[in-house]
């Protein structure tokens, strides 16, 4: 029987360890982005006072989910992991305080496979944004907030 | 050497407790979604072909919802490929539909995983038919009755699919 040392065990282990945990590149990190939850966005949007602020929502994801289910208010900006959907955020808050409180959203994908929320925070932030969140959904739009029978809209 | 062991083993148990979560996560989400009839539709493919499930009835199909952009989906695609190409012969064929916003992507992306079944961009409205597609990918097994076996949310394990298909043959 072929005897491996131990560092050379190790080092398979945490290979295929990292292999199965590891998000992509693209996707989006907790880490780096101000994340909150569906709950604390409803409880934010439903507040009849004015504080805090309500936000500007924005979907970066695809237009076909867009279309089925959206949050009531939100707005259809383009896939933040494309040129033309960031061309079209930095158009459509060209205009805006850079205090503004953004959301954005997609829900594509679970949350460490989604390849559109962190260029567009990006974009945000590198434009001089302070105030941006992320909507976190852990498995899917469909998941996170229409099965949980959270109101959506939808069409254009 | 007793203290080597220890940290391989506590290594090799987290390395299976993520196997198992990641299986948890692909096949937790996985619903029965009932006997109830695949809905009908019918799209063009990426060949100009016309792309109809009825016309599949007979077929253990796999139809898959996916996009070029979702790295789950890119995990899958292969292992489809290779089960077309595995059991073509005892009826199983796949469909894909892409839930892409264009159709250019799609064809390159066909191309380049060199795709061996029929892909068509999808539409809003067909995604509604099968109860909304609202994260990706997924995918439903259905028999050669035209019938839902089961439907898989999350990137699976090709291994399920295979003993579901198995199973309907």
């Amino acid at each position: 029987m072929r005897h491996y040392s131990f560092p050379r065990s190790l080092a398979v282990l945490i290979f295929f360890s990292a292999l199965l945990t590891s998000p992509q590149a693209t996707a989006a990190d907790s880490a780096s982005l101000k994340t909150l939850t569906p709950e604390e966005l409803l409880s934010i949007l439903n507040a009849k006072s004015a504080k805090p602020p309500k936000p500007l929502l924005f979907h970066v994801g695809s237009h076909m989910f867009y279309v089925q289910a959206h949050i009531p208010g939100s707005e259809y900006i383009g896939q933040g992991n494309t040129p033309d959907g960031l061309q079209h955020l930095r158009q459509r808050v060209s205009n805006v305080s850079k205090k503004t409180f953004i959301v954005l959203y997609c829900g594509c994908c679970p949350w460490n496979h989604c390849p559109t929320v962190n260029p567009a925070y990006d974009a945000l932030a590198q434009m001089g944004f302070t105030n941006v969140k992320v909507l976190y959904m852990a498995n899917n739009f469909g998941a996170d907030w229409v099965n949980k029978g959270y109101p959506i809209a939808r069409g254009e | 050497m007793k203290r080597n062991v220890l940290i391989v083993i506590v290594v090799a148990g987290l390395l299976v407790f993520s196997w198992i979560a990641l299986r948890r996560h692909s096949s937790g989400d996985q619903r029965a979604a009932g006997l109830r009839p695949a809905p009908d539709f019918s799209l063009t493919d990426l060949s100009g072909r016309l792309l109809r499930l009825s016309d599949y009835r007979g077929k253990i199909v796999i139809l898959d919802f996916w996009a070029t952009w979702c790295e789950p989906c890119k995990q899958e695609i292969p292992h489809f490929v290779e089960l077309q190409n595995k059991y073509s012969a005892q009826g199983l064929q796949i469909l894909g539909v892409s839930m892409d916003d264009s159709e250019p992507p799609v064809r390159q992306f066909q191309q380049q995983f060199k795709m061996n079944y029929p892909v068509a961009v999808g539409t809003p409205k067909l995604a509604d038919q099968y109860g909304g597609v609202l994260g990706l990918p997924i995918t439903f097994v259905i028999d050669r009755q035209g019938r839902i076996v089961s439907r898989h949310i999350g990137a699976t394990n090709p291994s399920v699919f295979e003993a579901e298909i198995q199973r309907l043959f």
